[in-house]
Parts: structure tokens; sequence; C-alpha cells
């Protein structure tokens, strides 16, 4: 289970590592998901994992710490609304250049 | 009412931002902006002549208790921080609201929402609280940022976008191991466990190095600061003015982290890298002045160079030091958006010529005599705040490790700075047309004029008021240098509260 979970982690960061490096703004803007999926799931992960226990303190049974899912729902908002802008200002830019190049336009 | 002041430089531009959504009309917006940011001057001249006092005021958000709830925390620094805050917002909103505003949608909204994220910001000591104002401070600032038009500000929007997402990333993976390690996300809670053994030492350590990586972005320290130029040059006058604030922030989280956490627990976090990758901001700063094409650009390099000498500080661990940056601070974030101002109105006056170094119309002589100002102002020259600052900071710095390098990198920047403002000012303001001009010149309006004399008026005023205020910025770095009372004020809120609320 952790090693799966790592792994996840680590695939996601690389790809979203090697697409925020890439000069069109398209892939940038999936390395930023990618990206941001391998943050959630590290997050999440920092309450332990834990199979079939809630995250509610019942007597005598075992639980979850809710916390880190309070933070990781928190993240995924927020992220995915930069995420939205990021797509809208990347539009707007092929829309005034005519080139989906990070540095569009930049010698006209 | 006194009891829940520490929440209102939140919640008065927020319930600013939420009535500007629901009337659209222009001119409201204006005035219940400017109604709002009279009102947040005056809670944060309250809570600013409150905190006084040197008590540590706990705000319990929904009366939870500390390590369980999240808590607004005013001391000396955070109140004084707001403060600069609500002064720098008067002002830039003042002139925006000639004209500014409306060549885009939803200005109005957006600037308080910005406020709302950098007051957030200075008052919370919660960690994670600390990420989502300095989201909502970010998310406001990307759609500020392009406000206006044009290819310019759209692609300096993409890299900062960009860059400060992946900077979003790195801080949720720092919080993610913090509270994986600790178990805890409030600032003061975290500095008491870090000091107890039983947990791991390496974990916490890499999450504070990552914290700190994010800080230095946004404070625009060297590896990470080639966004800044670009985008604060690209951005209009009042929203760059307002920006001037912006990499202060960094600044202040750096200082606020180091003292509360750092400085007991793990205090050679710091030492070694810090004070290098400042004084090589500086020289990057200095040589970049003198390579921009336009005021605006200036000004941005200028920034950066004050977050350069300010970032000298955090190493050194000195209250005298502290002491001296955060003078610093007060006159080089007045000054900085003072300076983006004047270009604005230059810009104004020279009608097609804008802002460019090029022979053009001519400007009025109070724009001229501002400029005058806050140029010598900002290259450190008496008789002005930024000398002042710039010695107070000399001085302190002088009985540090590096204390020989910080003056020959200070000093000769101030040189380099001073060259390309002398050099370009000229060309600037006295260098007569050869053809007519392109365009006829604006007229520039009463609150253009109005604010930008309010920002050039502290330079001398800070400076005739060098006294009380560096006694002030004494008595705040001898606060935040005691993390001790920090932690017991903030765990044991909930008695201090109730005693303070009965009062």
């Amino acid at each position: 289970m952790e090693a799966l979970l790592a792994t996840a982690i680590a695939v996601l960061t690389a790809c979203g590592v090697f697409l925020i490096l890439r000069a069109r703004t398209f892939p940038v803007l999936l390395g930023l998901t990618l990206l941001s999926y391998a943050v959630n799931l590290f997050l999440f992960a920092s309450g332990r994992l834990q199979l079939d226990a809630p995250p509610l303190i019942r007597a005598g049974a075992s639980y979850t710490d809710p916390l880190p899912q309070a933070l990781v729902l928190t993240a995924i908002v927020i992220g995915f609304g930069m995420t939205g802008y990021l797509a809208m200002l990347a539009l707007r830019a092929l829309a005034e250049s005519g080139d989906d190049h990070v540095d569009a336009g930049k010698d006209s | 009412m006194r009891a829940h002041l520490p929440i209102l430089p939140i919640l008065i531009p927020f319930a600013a931002a939420l009535l500007q959504m629901a009337c659209t009309r222009l001119a409201w917006q204006r005035a219940i902006g400017l109604a709002a940011t009279v009102l947040l001057l005056l809670a944060c001249i309250w809570l600013t002549a409150l905190s006084d006092d040197g008590l540590l005021r706990v705000y319990a958000l929904g009366d939870w208790p500390a390590p369980y709830g999240i808590v607004l925390v005013v001391d000396r620094l955070a109140a004084m921080m707001t403060l600069l805050c609500a002064i720098l917002g008067l002002a830039t909103l003042l002139y925006a609201s000639a004209g500014f505003d409306a060549r885009g949608q939803h200005f109005h909204p957006l600037f308080q929402l910005q406020l709302v994220g950098l007051c957030g910001a200075f008052l919370t000591g919660d960690l994670f609280n600390l990420f989502v104002f300095f989201e909502v401070m970010l998310l406001a600032s990307y759609t500020l940022l392009a406000h206006g038009g044009g290819l310019a500000r759209t692609r300096a929007g993409i890299s900062y976008v960009v860059l400060n997402l992946i900077g979003s990333a790195l801080f949720l993976i720092a919080l993610g191991l913090l509270y994986g390690t600790l178990g805890t996300l409030n600032l003061a809670d975290m500095a008491s466990r870090l000091t107890q053994t039983g947990h791991d030492a390496a974990l916490p350590r890499l999450a504070f190095a990552l914290l700190l990586a994010v800080f230095a972005l946004k404070a625009g320290l060297l590896p990470l600061s080639f966004w800044l130029p670009p985008t604060y040059g690209a951005a209009g006058a009042p929203v760059a003015a307002l920006f001037a604030i912006m990499t202060k922030v960094g600044i202040v989280a750096i200082l606020r982290v180091q003292a509360v956490a750092l400085a007991p627990a793990m205090p050679d976090l710091l030492a070694g890298w810090l004070t290098t990758l400042a004084l090589a901001t500086i020289v990057f700063a200095a040589l970049g002045a003198l390579t921009a094409d336009r005021l605006r650009a200036l000004a941005a390099w200028l920034v950066l160079l004050s977050a350069g000498s300010l970032l000298l500080v955090p190493a050194a661990t000195d209250e005298r030091v502290v002491a001296a940056a955060i003078y610093y601070l007060l006159q080089s974030t007045l000054t900085g958006a003072a300076f983006f101002l004047v270009a604005g109105l230059i810009a104004v006056q020279r009608g097609g010529c804008g802002d460019d170094f090029r022979a053009g119309p001519p400007t009025a002589t109070w724009v001229k005599l501002a400029f005058l100002v806050v140029a010598a102002s900002s290259a450190g020259l008496p008789p002005f705040a930024g000398f002042v600052g710039k010695l107070m900071l000399l001085t302190a710095l002088r009985q540090t490790a590096a204390g020989t390098a910080t003056w020959i990198v200070l000093l000769g920047a101030g040189f380099l700075v001073m060259a390309a403002l002398a050099r370009q000012g000229c060309i600037l303001l006295w260098k007569p047309p050869l053809e007519r001009a392109p365009q006829p010149a604006a007229a520039v309006t009463w609150q253009q004029a109005t604010a930008t004399l309010l920002l050039v008026a502290a330079a001398p005023l800070l400076a005739i008021l060098a006294g009380p205020l560096s006694d002030y910025a004494q008595r705040t770095a001898s606060q935040l240098q005691t993390p001790g009372a920090y932690v017991a004020g903030v765990l044991g809120a909930q008695a201090a509260a109730t005693g303070h609320g009965a009062r």
C-alpha cells in the first residue's frame, strides 16, 4: 500500500516536472495539473494510511485523521481555480500573439 | 468591539468586495472601495496603537482554542504591516479611481480581495491559513496584473502564474511534511514541539527548507527572482505600487518563521547561503537598473534591490539588525510605491512617449520635484528616508560576519543606482523633444496628484520622524525576537483571550 502510493506520487511528480519544462503553454498546464495531483495525494498521506477507518471518533472503533482530508479539499479547490485561470490566460496569449509558446511574441 | 479588532483588517475589505460584486456601477464601486479603505486605515491605526503595549493579542476564530482552531496573532510587527498595507491600499486605490479602474472589469472587488490576502497573511498564526491567504493574495494579483490588457501583461502573467503555482505545490508539500511529522499546523505549537524530542529531526528540517524556498520565491531571492522585474514593470502604475508590498510578505514570513521556529530549534538552517544569495540579488538588481529602458522597469529593479537588502537580515539574528530592517522595510515599501506612481504621472504627462527613456514633451515642475525626491530616496541620498534606512542597516550589519562584503556591495549598488537614476532622469525630464509630440498628453487628475504626493511625502516625513520610528522598530524587533513569549501567548490563548474580552 505504502509502496504503491509512493510510486504513484513519484511518477505523477516526475511527469509533472517534465511537462512543466516544455516550451508550449498546454503541456505546462497539464504538468501543473499532474503536479497538483501528486501534491494532493502526498498531503492526504500525511495523515497516515489506514484502511476501513472513517474520519470520525467513535468509542472503541479505529478512526483516521480528518484534518488532511480537509486540507486536501482546500488544496483541490484552490489548485483547480488557479489552473482554470492559467488556461484562460494561455488562451488570451494565443489569441493576442497567435503563438502558444510560453514567451509568445517576445520579438514582435 | 475591541476584542474583535484583530479580525477587522480582514473583514472590512472582504465585506467591501462582496458589496462591490453586488452593485456593479463603477461610481458606487469607487465610493465603497474608498470608504472601506479609509475604514481599514482607521482600524489598522487603532490596532497598531493598541498593540504597542507589547501584549500579544490572540484572536481565536470561532473561539476554538489555539492548537486546534485557527488563530490570528497580533504583535507589533503584524499590526505595523497591516497599517503599511492600508496606507498603500488607500493611495493606490485613489490613484486607480482616476480612470485606471475603468480599463477592465472587476478591478475594485479584486483590489479589496488583494487587501484581504495581504492583511490575512500578516495576521495569521497558522501555516495552512497562511497558505490560504497567500493564494487569495496571488489570485487577486494575477487578475490585477492582467488588468488593462496588452500582450506584455499577458506574457508576464503566464510566467508569474506558473511560477507561483509551482511555489504553491512546494508550500503544500512542506505543510504535509510538517503535519506528518509534528502533527500540527499552528506555528507556535510547531515551535514548541520542535524543541521536544520524539520526532524525526530531518523531515521538519527539509520542510522548513522548502518553506523558505517558497518565501524566497515571493521575496525575489536571486535564483528565484527573474520573474519579478518583467512582472512589476508590465503591471499598471497603481497595481505595481500595490505589488511593492508583496515581496515584503515573503520577507516578513521568513523573519517570523526564523524568529519563532528556526532560531530555537535549528539555528543553522539559514547560515551560509542566505546572506550570499541576498548579496548576489543586490548586485543583480543594481546591474539590472542600469539596463532598464522604461521608468517603471527601473522602479521594478529597485523593488528587487530593496528586497535583496532586506534578505540580508534573517540570517543575522541580531535584534539591532532586525530593528534597522523594519525601518528600512517601511521606507523602501512607501518609496518604491511612490516611484511607480510618479512613473505613471510622467507617462500620463508625456502622452505617447510614455515613460520610455527618450526625449519627449516636458512634464510639470512639481512632477519633476516629486521624481527628484523619490529618486534621491531610492538611491539612499540624504536628506530623505532612504538615506536614514540605509545608514541604519549598514551600521547594524557592520558587526555581523559578512559585514565587509555587505558594506562593499550595498555602497557599490547605491552608486550604480544613483548613476542609472541620474542619467535616465536627465533624458526623461530635461532632454528637449526632437520632433513634435506623437500624441497630446492627458491632464493629471486630482486623485492621481493627491495619491502620488501622499506617498512621495513619506520620504521626507519618515526621515523627520526617524527618531520615534526607530524606537518603535526597536520595540518591534525585541518583541519578534522573544519567541518564548509568542509561543506562550498563543498556546495559553484561551485564558488570555477571555481575560482580554472582560476588560
